[in-house]
């Protein structure tokens, strides 16, 4: 084995496999990480090279569709210039002495790993190399490598990666910061559509996801909870439920009580009834004649629609907290020559991935293995060791593919409980979630309201704004994914800038919903700019381009690669020239202000900066009587960097924001009754169908000198005020409340 | 109770109680887990399999009705993805997760069954029923038509696309 240490961060080192292989190990001290305790420097294995020349690359994220099983392989596969066709992928199991940043969040994958993982690629290269050089004894600058091969030109040899890697052992690792990277314009794998590693698997119906897991002696578990959160079981008919067929188990899980006003993250186990049995339909079957009496504690009365009630209250009284105060927001308005208010408002929604939450888990003599398909499985682990009274290194997490995620398995509480029922019943347990479970018992988009008021000179331009953000949370404290940050998009773009506070209890749980914060504050941000920008009398293309133009104060530092992930990621680092650019490109394409369109069709334009993209959306709508909407055509246009990875599936990705964008903007409403979600499945919460999506969704890259960053999450957000902004210019009716079903709109 | 049931061309009995969905037949009882839960209310229809032809969400129809009836789920298209459908779906790389394009291929091999040259409103009217979470339906919609092209370029293919769906 030979090592060579880089810098205090990282250091390589290759080791021989059985069968004359190599395995070359990357160790990194992770970059920060955000959504986990800071880990000691971790080895990493990325890349086994076997005798026969079959390479495999290891994919160390959760993939749950949005492609980094495929997309991290095809970085170091660049940089090894192996054959495409020839790799193999093998997905990690979630272990962090060996990987840092094993998580699907925040659109962090991309600009995480796109320098480290071509390095390894790059530095497996290289040894490729030495070790030709010194088995025909020429210069290492005579030779060269070609898709799995190594070449000595001059005299026509040629050698498989297979041929040497049995020589690697002996070869000392290159220093990762000697090594030069390919130029882009030489790229045969990166910047050219690779189909999806699992595509073959999924068309072919293979058991890869995680509810597919099966155990030998496995029993299926359902968990009955309260619909208010936090109750507790008073009495339940549990005799009678364990003599139903198939029946091998049924108790009560109680936990501590949460006083808090709004809730922790992930609280982990929490109360309720769990049935095991032979099948998961005889569990389900049993669960119907449950018989319980809940105590529901304080949170049964709330009620969406005294939040709202509330929060109109609120909306006259003085704000609770000033979060940004730049120059003299009420006195700028106050003297202003038009004054434009508009009271805006979203409802918590629903994640609602379309593979129900499920984990399996098989408790045994002090250890646990878990089957999961978590965007964080680092913190399952954590919470699963702290249900089991055991160490988190007795748990071992095999990261299975997700059948969506969405955030919504940034929490880990399916498999908390499926870990703690497969310790109480002695076996391995397929814990599954039905769809009504899920939607009522999930982590939601936190719902707000925002009152605007702004300011135009004589000259049109945004003299001052306000904001009064009404959101949940307790003092100081906001709810999980509620708050806004003080730097939000357009602070730094108007002098007088006033954003100010004011919170309410939630007795649901929230948490982060893909592009979270950004796929509410889009649509309110980008809707009250275009009322401003017809109260101007201006173009809406026109008066962001001016209002991107205001010169700025310096930005705050751009966040470190891999920041964005919870929370309000809005304008920090943003740049505005960056934005102009695909503000210009979506205006270009779509033929912005060049087209006649018949009465009640027109175009409608937003813009968004989320997870350090970049994205401008023009949507094309018609508005037909009845309210009907029909979305055209729309065009997205994006700077995520110099290079898209993986473009065919960015597209799909991208559209597939667009649609999901869609959906949030017509139909997704989760209100709370007596405490309790309303709203149980797809038919009240529903997602577009696909006579309802655009025929054509057009996107276009703006390749611009940077680092390529995430994709996932930034192509939502303006596609929701796009929208919104085209059915104002096509009907006259601008929509300030999301969904706009609650409006009188429907898809036509 | 004890039903006879034909699953992809092999005949098969199992004793599951009358109400039981033939989806949770055919993931736990027999472990062809193509077939996907995602809603048990028939509106995803993510579950999509074929009763002798048709496409019907196999939440919704309880073991009692499928038996003695031709069943077809995804891994009877093809083990080896060579179906039309599975071959489209692989060329347009239409999968994002995942989840649904049991459901979604399902539908649409019944579809091309019916219609071996639909226009888009025969799509989408055939296949508005199925849900995709991650929005690939623009993809689906491509690969139905190039599926069709398969199917009619009168190669091997479609003499493997009558044989699974007589």
């Amino acid at each position: 084995m030979k090592t060579m240490r880089i810098d205090r961060r990282s250091f390589l080192k290759v080791s021989a496999l059985g069968g004359g292989g190599a395995l070359l190990t990357l160790y990194v001290k992770p970059v920060a990480a955000q959504f986990g305790p800071q880990a000691p420097p971790v080895p990493s294995n990325y890349i086994k090279i076997a005798a026969d020349g079959t390479v495999t690359l290891i994919a160390k994220n959760p993939d749950l569709g949005q492609g980094v099983k495929t997309m991290l392989p095809m970085l170091i596969a660049e940089e090894l210039d192996a054959d495409w066709k020839r790799v193999k992928v093998e997905q990690a199991d979630f272990d962090d002495t060996k990987y840092a940043g094993q998580i699907a969040g925040g659109s962090t994958a991309t600009p995480t790993n796109w320098v480290p993982m071509r390095q390894v690629g790059a530095a497996g290269r290289a040894m490729l190399i030495t070790a030709a050089a010194q088995t025909w004894n020429v210069p290492e600058s005579e030779i060269s490598t070609d898709s799995g091969k190594v070449l000595h030109k001059a005299s026509n040899r040629t050698l498989d990666y297979g041929q040497l890697a049995s020589k690697l052992d002996s070869i000392k690792p290159p220093a990762l910061n000697t090594l030069k990277l390919k130029d882009p314009s030489e790229y045969k794998i990166i910047g050219h559509s690779q189909p999806g590693r699992d595509v073959h698997d999924i068309v072919t119906g293979k058991p890869i996801f995680a509810i597919d897991m099966m155990r030998p002696g496995m029993l299926y578990a359902s968990f009955e909870k309260c619909g208010v959160f936090g109750g507790k079981v008073a009495s339940a008919n549990l005799d009678e439920i364990k003599k139903m067929p198939g029946v091998r188990d049924a108790f009560v899980i109680e936990r501590p009580d949460i006083t808090a006003a709004v809730l922790p993250g992930d609280p982990g186990l929490e109360n309720g009834i769990a049935i095991v049995a032979d099948t998961w339909w005889q569990a389900q079957t049993a669960r119907k004649k449950l018989q319980v009496t809940w105590n529901e504690g304080p949170r049964a009365s709330q009620s969406s629609v005294e939040h709202a009630r509330k929060a109109d209250e609120m909306s006259k009284q003085a704000p609770q907290r000033t979060l940004r105060s730049d120059g003299d927001a009420e006195g700028a308005i106050k003297g202003a020559a038009k004054i434009v208010e508009g009271a805006y408002s979203y409802p918590h929604i629903s994640h609602a991935p379309l593979e129900p939450q499920n984990c399996t888990a098989e408790y045994k003599d002090g250890k646990c293995e878990i089957w999961t398909n978590s965007q964080i499985p680092g913190s399952g682990r954590r919470l699963a060791a702290d249900a089991l009274g055991i160490q988190q290194s007795d748990v071992t997490i095999h990261m299975i593919h997700g059948g969506g995620g969405f955030g919504r398995r940034l929490t880990n509480d399916y498999v908390v409980e499926a870990a703690y029922i497969s310790k109480k019943v002695g076996a391995p347990v397929k814990l599954l979630w039905s769809r009504e479970d899920d939607m009522q018992h999930d982590y939601y988009r936190p719902g707000a309201f925002q009152y605007l008021k702004a300011g135009l000179d004589s000259s049109g331009k945004i003299a001052g704004w306000r904001n009064h953000f009404i959101s949940y949370g307790d003092g100081e404290m906001f709810a999980s994914a509620a708050a806004m940050g003080p730097t939000e998009f357009p602070q730094r773009f108007i002098p007088n800038y006033l954003l100010v506070t004011s919170v309410q209890p939630l007795g649901i749980r929230s948490g982060s919903l893909r592009a979270p914060s950004s796929n509410a504050f889009a649509f309110v941000i980008q809707s009250f700019i275009d009322e401003l920008a017809h109260a101007a009398g201006k173009d809406p293309v026109a008066f962001r381009m001016e209002l991107l133009s205001t010169p700025p104060p310096p930005a705050p530092a751009a966040p470190p690669n891999g920041r964005g992930g919870r929370g309000g990621f809005g304008a920090p680092g943003m740049n505005a020239d960056r934005m102009k650019g695909v503000l210009q490109l979506v205006a270009e394409k779509s033929g912005w202000g060049k087209k006649t369109f018949p009465k009640g069709t027109a175009q409608g334009v937003a813009f968004h900066y989320s997870h350090q993209g970049y994205f401008a959306e023009v949507a094309e709508v018609k508005v037909e009587s009845g309210n009907k909407v029909k979305v055209n055509k729309v065009w997205v246009a994006a700077d995520i960097g110099h290079t898209i990875i993986n473009p065919a599936f960015a597209e799909n990705l991208s559209q597939g924001a667009v649609i999901d964008g869609m959906s949030e903007l017509m139909d997704q409403e989760i209100t709370i009754d007596k405490g309790r979600v309303v709203q149980s499945n797809y038919h009240q919460h529903k997602l577009v169908r696909m006579v309802q999506a655009p025929p054509e969704i057009e996107v276009h890259w703006l390749k611009s000198n940077n680092n390529p960053t995430g994709l996932g999450e930034p192509a939502l957000p303006p596609i929701l005020p796009a929208i919104a902004n085209a059915i104002f210019s096509a009907s006259g009716t601008r929509v300030r409340s999301l969904p706009i079903s609650k409006s009188g709109f429907s898809w036509a | 109770m004890a039903y006879k049931l034909n699953v992809n061309g092999r005949s098969t009995t199992v004793d599951v109680a009358a109400d039981t969905p033939l989806l949770w037949v055919l993931r736990d009882v027999l472990n062809l887990k193509g077939t996907k839960y995602g809603c048990g209310i028939g509106q995803c229809r993510a579950c999509t399999v074929h009763l002798n032809g048709n496409a019907v969400p196999s939440c919704q129809t309880p073991i009692s009705a499928a038996a003695n009836k031709n069943i077809t789920t995804l891994e009877g298209l093809s083990p080896d993805g060579t179906h039309p459908v599975q071959v489209a779906w692989q060329e347009m790389d239409v999968p994002q997760c995942g989840y649904c394009q049991a459901g979604q291929m399902m539908s649409a091999a019944a579809l091309l069954a019916k219609h071996s040259r639909p226009s888009d409103k025969d799509i989408d009217t055939a296949m508005n029923g199925n849900l995709c979470r991650c929005g690939t339906y623009l993809r689906i919609r491509q690969a139905i038509h190039r599926a069709a092209e398969i199917t009619n370029s009168a190669s091997a293919h479609a003499v493997q696309t009558a044989s699974v769906e007589k």
